[in-house]
């Protein structure tokens, strides 16, 4: 127990460390930039980490719920003039209501038809966030007001870098907690072996619901973050791209890995960089990566690195 | 009055009747061993006890309450627990949080106390931890508190699964074929176990091939063949019946 309060502590530690230091390096406000990119992406996938790691349940719709939430703050603040934690408060809440709903009927499919069927409604999302334009603004998207916290306006990209960094290790330690809780581990019983769990009294179905929920409200509020600190947002942040690059973090950091998700959420945010000129390959070197994942390291980056250093460890010793 | 009553429960699978007519009680605080050649219907029977299978026709009656078409997972809350003759084990988990979901109805489930950590959730979780290592010592895994069980040899994910059975705290317990797969001394040990969970008030079901458990520890034992009950009584009358050392026992002594 001990060890694992020190694995635990440890790694948040680790973590905090590792965000304090990384702006030394940042020589430029576009550091920054990207920066908060990779951390936005973190939380988004470190809650759909639930879902698909532990619980078992695939999703190609989180896309959208990442852009409803965009969308919640942007009509709610600058249409509605609600304050920005009211609107994105208010966009969680029916981001997971719609979760909700959507999730008892879908989450009774298995495999390729649960993958279908978010993908369908992630495209639903998308095309009325394109086509209701008296709302949205259509293709052409809308204008965001920075986020003003009680007096203080998030105007530079470090002070959204400091925010994402704090609010990344507040996902963190939450994910951490659940997933070692009763209700973590019903989640993860559920995925391991159904009628297993069934017969000892897990309604498995409630917790593959409860998760579908969880990450879509963390996609949500992670959108509507997003939004003000972008400044402006289109239809295209709904697109089936930007789902299947959430669930390809997933998958190459680690599944069932909640330090992986952040590593996989920072390594695939930074790619594009390197790859500026490789513009157009993009989404084919996305899936070059998820397949290559797959074939060689079914476990993902993180598992897959622990376990050859407890080898070693263990050879040693 | 009967834990368990099974009045002309029938269960076919497409004009096959895996189990036909059959009828019979269970007392409470009995082992109470079902035995027959394969594909008697043994397991047939554990999946329609347990909520896994609907019935065809007739009704399984569990401490005065019907059971047809409720969810396992509702048994489960009703005191109704069992063990895979296919493991079922949750190998994405290490071998105590195994038996921990076992505890899952008698343990703080609430969300937001998880997701905060409270200190109360965490001291109840530790203390349902330490249980469960006790229970996994009662069913001789004492070596296997800390271990995952991915990690762990068959003839011990058998018991674990027992293990998670006891954490539910059942009031009956169904074990499908605990001793399969194991050497002659685990299984003697399986034996032992098995008399101290009966000694403690929970009734067991037993389907096994091994026959010096089944009549060494059973109360009353039910012979199927064919989905019909062969014959019925205790370890004795059972034995002595010519129509089961025909159809089952012959073949094995």
């Amino acid at each position: 127990m001990a060890k694992l309060m020190n694995a635990r502590s440890g790694g948040l530690a680790l973590l905090a460390l590792v965000m304090a230091v990384s702006p030394l390096g940042f020589t430029n406000a576009y550091y920054y930039d990207v920066a908060v990119g990779a951390l936005f992406n973190a939380m988004i996938c470190v809650g759909l980490n639930l879902l698909i790691g532990y619980g078992g349940q695939i999703s190609l719709g989180h896309g959208a719920f990442f852009a409803l939430g965009a969308y919640a703050s942007a009509i709610g603040t600058s249409r509605w003039g609600l304050p920005p934690l009211a609107a994105l408060g208010g966009g969680a809440v029916l981001v997971g209501l719609l979760a909700f709903v959507l999730a008892r009927p879908i989450l009774r499919l298995k495999g390729h038809y649960l993958a279908m069927a978010t993908l369908g409604i992630g495209m639903i999302i998308y095309i009325v966030l394109k086509t209701e334009a008296q709302w949205t603004g259509g293709p052409d998207g809308m204008g965001v007001d920075p986020l003003a916290l009680g007096g203080f306006v998030l105007a530079t990209d470090r002070h959204w870098y400091w925010l994402a960094a704090m609010l990344l290790l507040v996902v963190v330690w939450l994910a951490l907690n659940l997933v070692e809780s009763p209700v973590g581990r019903a989640l993860r019983a559920g995925h391991g072996a159904q009628i297993g769990a069934e017969v000892v009294g897990v309604d498995t179905s409630h917790y593959k619901v409860l998760m579908f929920v969880v990450s879509a409200v963390v996609a949500s509020m992670v959108g509507s973050l997003f939004a003000h600190k972008n400044g402006f947002i289109t239809p295209d942040i709904a697109g089936f791209h930007r789902s299947i690059e959430l669930v390809t973090m997933v998958v190459l950091g680690g599944m069932a890995s909640i330090y992986g998700s952040v590593l996989g959420a920072v390594l695939l945010t930074l790619l594009p960089q390197v790859l500026a000129g490789f513009d157009d390959y993009e989404a084919m070197i996305f899936g070059a990566i998820m397949m290559g994942t797959m074939i060689f390291l079914p476990k993902g980056l993180l598992p897959s690195l622990i376990t050859q250093i407890r080898k070693r460890a263990g050879g040693r010793s | 009055m009967s834990m368990l009553e099974v009045e002309g429960l029938s269960k076919e699978f497409g004009g096959v009747h895996a189990i036909e007519d059959l009828s019979f009680r269970v007392e409470e605080g009995h082992i109470h061993s079902i035995i027959g050649p394969n594909g008697a219907g043994k397991t047939t029977l554990f999946n329609l006890i347990t909520g896994i299978y609907t019935p065809s026709a007739g009704q399984v009656r569990f401490d005065g309450r019907p059971i047809g078409g409720v969810a396992p997972s509702r048994l489960a809350a009703w005191g109704l627990s069992r063990t895979f003759q296919n493991l079922q084990v949750f190998f994405n988990m290490s071998a105590i949080e195994n038996v921990m979901v076992g505890a899952h109805l008698h343990v703080d489930r609430r969300f937001w106390p998880s997701l905060l950590r409270l200190p109360g959730s965490v001291r109840r979780d530790r203390a349902c931890r330490r249980q469960c290592a006790d229970l996994m010592e009662f069913v001789g895994l004492g070596p296997y508190v800390r271990a995952e069980a991915s990690s762990m040899p068959y003839g011990a994910l058998k018991r674990l699964e027992i293990a998670r059975a006891l954490a539910a705290q059942p009031k009956l317990l169904l074990l499908d074929e605990p001793a399969a797969g194991l050497n002659a001394t685990e299984s003697r040990e399986i034996d032992q176990v098995i008399k101290k969970v009966a000694a403690q008030g929970i009734t067991v079901i037993l389907v096994e091939h091994d026959m010096k458990m089944v009549m060494g520890i059973s109360d009353h034992i039910l012979a199927l063949d064919y989905g019909r009950k062969l014959a019925e009584g205790n370890p004795a009358q059972v034995r002595a019946n010519p129509e089961v050392v025909a159809a089952y026992l012959g073949a094995q002594c």
